[in-house]
């Protein structure tokens, strides 16, 4: 056995040395020490500026998205706005157009009545013209006839008119006895 | 000299099979011869190795934490995770974030130096918990008791302190003449006895079961013995990686316990 042996024999294991506890406790106080005063303080500082930070980007993101939200809720109503105008734009070239034609048809058509009216008045216009020339040529070359017929010159203006107009109106009669039957 | 186990198995160099009884390990195991001597203190190896947990300890957290950065470098991450699971894990676990605050500096410090000088076992050259002489564990017990009582008598007054300390409310009136000794003596003598006993006790067992595989790996080394040897080295490596986990268990469940008891000395009627 060695001495440390037989020390031990002697010694409680229970029993603290006290040179050992004291340098214990002095052991454990700087670490305290250390800790409470300096680098807890500074660590929790940073964690606290961290959680900060984080908790700022959270926000900053949240802002940047309720942003974005806003923009696409406006441009939505735009592309809305627009779509409806387009639309509204649509519907009224269309009735404008369906206008015009309309009118462009009524004009057309007042255009043709008053064509056709134009070709009925002037129509009418030659026909008299022509009857009246009719008329008068017709006098001339019957009395001609007649006068050549009869042999004699029927100068006198009022016999020769009388003799016409009663030559004439046989011939409307005959005429118009020629259209009735 | 320490009675490091290799050394005492080398100085003895004494085998099986030959006329050689085991060398086995002691109390002796847990004794040291003074190395050097500075203001009437005799230096031990463990309280050399009490002194450089308290460099090591401080040196890192100094390190992780003296400029920390809001965006960390690996080293303060680490720093951080260990200041987490203390924090959260033991300190707002038990007393609530609001109480706990004011005990996370003691509770931090304790953890890490109890988990160090419990460490030591299973690093080369030192190979000794510290924490397995009584001294150690048993000072860092009484400076948790003399917080929890200081804490107790504070909050509830003396008569308050004192009847926080050993009555239970809600039980018959008959058991209180047996309750409240049993309860006194449970929580005021026995309670730092048990804390310190626990930590204690765990070290020195574990360090003993290493040091008798290891001695024994190295008598067994003899003729046939040496099969016998391997079986018992095979034992020191599960024996250290068993201890790897003792220790931080350990660490734990002396700064748990420690903020239970601040814990039921905050608040009357646990």
């Amino acid at each position: 056995m060695n001495l440390l042996q037989i020390a031990a024999e002697e010694q409680n294991p229970l029993i603290p040395e006290i040179p050992e506890l004291v340098v214990g406790l002095l052991a454990f106080a700087i670490v305290f020490a250390l800790f409470a005063w300096k680098l807890l303080p500074s660590i929790n500082k940073v964690l606290d500026e961290r959680r900060a930070s984080i908790e700022g980007g959270i926000e900053e993101a949240e802002a940047a998205k309720a942003e974005a939200q806003r923009v696409l809720e406006e441009y939505r109503e735009q592309l809305a706005d627009a779509r409806h105008e387009a639309a509204r734009l649509r519907q009224e070239a269309q009735e404008q157009g369906a206008t015009l034609i309309a009118e462009m048809r009524a004009e057309g058509q007042r255009q043709k009545e008053a064509i056709i009216e134009a070709g009925h008045a002037q129509l009418e216009a030659d026909r008299k013209q022509a009857a009246e020339a009719l008329r008068r040529d017709v006098g001339r070359i019957a009395t001609d006839l007649a006068g050549r017929v009869v042999g004699e010159s029927l100068e006198d203006h009022a016999r020769q008119s009388r003799v016409i107009d009663r030559f004439l109106a046989e011939l409307d009669e005959r005429a118009e006895e020629g259209a009735a039957r | 000299m320490s009675a490091d186990p290799q050394m005492l198995a080398n100085e003895i160099d004494c085998h099986i099979f030959a006329d050689c009884g085991f060398p086995s390990p002691g109390l002796n195991s847990f004794m040291f011869k003074p190395m050097f001597e500075v203001g009437g203190i005799e230096f031990n190896k463990p309280m050399l190795l009490a002194l450089i947990s308290t460099i090591v300890v401080t040196g890192f957290f100094w390190a992780a934490f003296a400029r920390p950065k809001v965006v960390p470098g690996k080293l303060q991450m680490v720093g951080e995770a260990g200041y987490d699971f203390v924090r959260r894990g033991i300190v707002y676990e038990t007393m609530g974030k609001k109480d706990g605050e004011k005990y996370v500096p003691l509770m931090v410090s304790l953890f890490f130096f109890i988990w160090l000088m419990n460490l030591w076992s299973i690093i080369p050259f030192a190979q000794f918990p510290v924490t397995s002489l009584i001294a150690f564990p048993a000072g860092l017990a009484a400076l948790v008791w003399f917080t929890w009582m200081t804490i107790n008598f504070k909050k509830h007054g003396f008569v308050g302190g004192i009847k926080n300390l050993c009555y239970m409310p809600g039980l018959p009136k008959a058991i209180y003449p047996l309750l409240i000794p049993i309860e006194f003596l449970s929580n005021v003598i026995v309670r730092p006895f048990t804390h310190a006993v626990r930590l204690f006790a765990n070290m020195f067992a574990g360090h003993l079961l290493l040091v008798i595989f290891t001695i024994a790996s190295w008598y067994l080394l003899n003729g046939v013995g040496i099969a016998y040897a391997g079986v018992s080295f095979v034992m020191v490596i599960v024996m250290t990686l068993f201890e790897i986990f003792v220790q931080a268990l350990q660490a734990y469940v002396f700064v748990l316990l420690a903020s239970s008891y601040i814990q039921g000395a905050l608040h009357a009627d646990h």
